[in-house]
């Protein structure tokens, strides 16, 4: 049985796609698609998505899974951070053996 | 324009030709698709699919006509062999010059010749002759990708709806009689088998009805009665579909004789 008769949805539901790249450490989003299910979804990852040699691993997942920060609170969640400069680690000598931090 | 003569006798030849019309033939139907498919996503994957059998065919066509003019032969090249033969000497089996029907006829068609692909490449890779090896050591991983992507597709559309399964079993129906004719075997394959080029078309139908049997189980679809008639494509005997199929796939290089890109 489909998601779509579990659902009753008229449409297939989304999915995000993250590549992983032959040379790359980390899956990277790369964008979305429709799928019935997940062994599907991952099938239609491969040919929407690495058809160019993209990737070497792919993880689909069910885009209802993601929690989203809401873009309405934006200045709430990230303009606090503008004027703390002294998180970054700039203002103390690190010890030169250590090179690049 | 030159008339080339493009008849193609050698045993080996023929024997490559077939395999590699298969593919040419099939490729084209999906390539139909293109644009057409029910959603983007297998629009791209039907394309995909079309591009690899594409692959397929370019490389056992240019093969094939090696071994023609190693035979003393006319040396013909691939465009040659797909553009400019008849079609009673095309030697695919009537099955992949059926028009693309609709999605659950061509799910279960691309079911139908990926199972037959996988077992007949998986035993090209032990071909006498290297660089029919090589051919199927690609190949075999492609075909292996199209196999599930159908078998998926017959999985969900035959144990789905009302209208899938009653599509799928027409499908079914209508496709099977066209299946006797993958595993008919005559002296060309005799020759193939006794050279090592490749294994009698025979050899693959214990490897092709386990394959089928399970993805039809797993569909709850019934397999259809097995039918006498064997029809003969790979002699050159098509269907009234293959002609029209010809004059669109070789049209633009019968209109304009040896363009390129």
């Amino acid at each position: 049985m489909s998601i779509n008769q579990q659902t009753g949805a008229q449409e297939w539901p989304l999915w995000e796609v993250f590549v992983r790249s032959k040379a790359g450490l980390d899956h990277k989003h790369c964008g979305s698609l429709h799928a019935p299910d997940a062994p599907m979804a991952l099938q239609m990852a491969r040919d929407v998505y690495t058809r160019r040699q993209e990737g070497v691993s792919i993880w689909v997942v069910p885009s209802s899974a993601i929690v989203a920060s809401d873009p309405g609170e934006k200045s709430m969640y990230f303009d606090p951070m503008e004027d703390k400069v002294y998180r970054h680690p700039t203002f103390y000598d690190l010890p030169k053996e250590l090179d690049h931090m | 324009m030159t008339k080339v003569s493009n008849v193609v006798d050698d045993a080996g030849a023929q024997y490559l030709l077939r395999l590699g019309d298969a593919c040419l033939v099939l490729s084209h139907r999906l390539s139909e698709w293109c644009g057409h498919a029910p959603m983007l996503e297998e629009d791209l994957a039907l394309g995909n699919i079309a591009l690899d059998l594409l692959g397929q065919a370019r490389a056992l066509l240019t093969r094939a006509g090696q071994l023609q003019a190693q035979a003393g032969g006319p040396a013909l090249d691939e465009d040659q062999l797909a553009y400019l033969r008849e079609e009673r000497h095309f030697l695919n089996p009537v099955l992949m010059e059926l028009p693309r029907g609709d999605f659950a006829f061509t799910q279960t068609r691309n079911l139908m010749v990926a199972c037959w692909l996988l077992p007949l490449w998986d035993r090209l890779r032990a071909s006498s002759d290297a660089e029919v090896a090589a051919i199927a050591g690609k190949a075999v991983k492609e075909v292996q990708y199209h196999q599930q992507h159908a078998a998926d597709w017959v999985v969900r559309l035959g144990d789905g709806t009302e209208e899938s399964t009653r599509r799928m079993q027409a499908a079914l129906a209508q496709l099977w009689p066209y299946v006797g004719e993958l595993f008919a075997s005559d002296d060309i394959d005799a020759a193939a088998q006794a050279s090592g080029l490749g294994p009698s078309w025979a050899e693959l139908r214990d490897d092709w009805d386990s394959a089928m049997a399970a993805v039809l189980a797993e569909a709850k679809l019934p397999r259809p009665q097995d039918t006498p008639h064997v029809y003969a494509g790979r002699r050159g005997v098509h269907s009234e579909h293959m002609g029209h199929m010809l004059s669109t796939m070789q049209m633009l290089q019968r209109t304009y004789p040896g363009g390129v890109w």
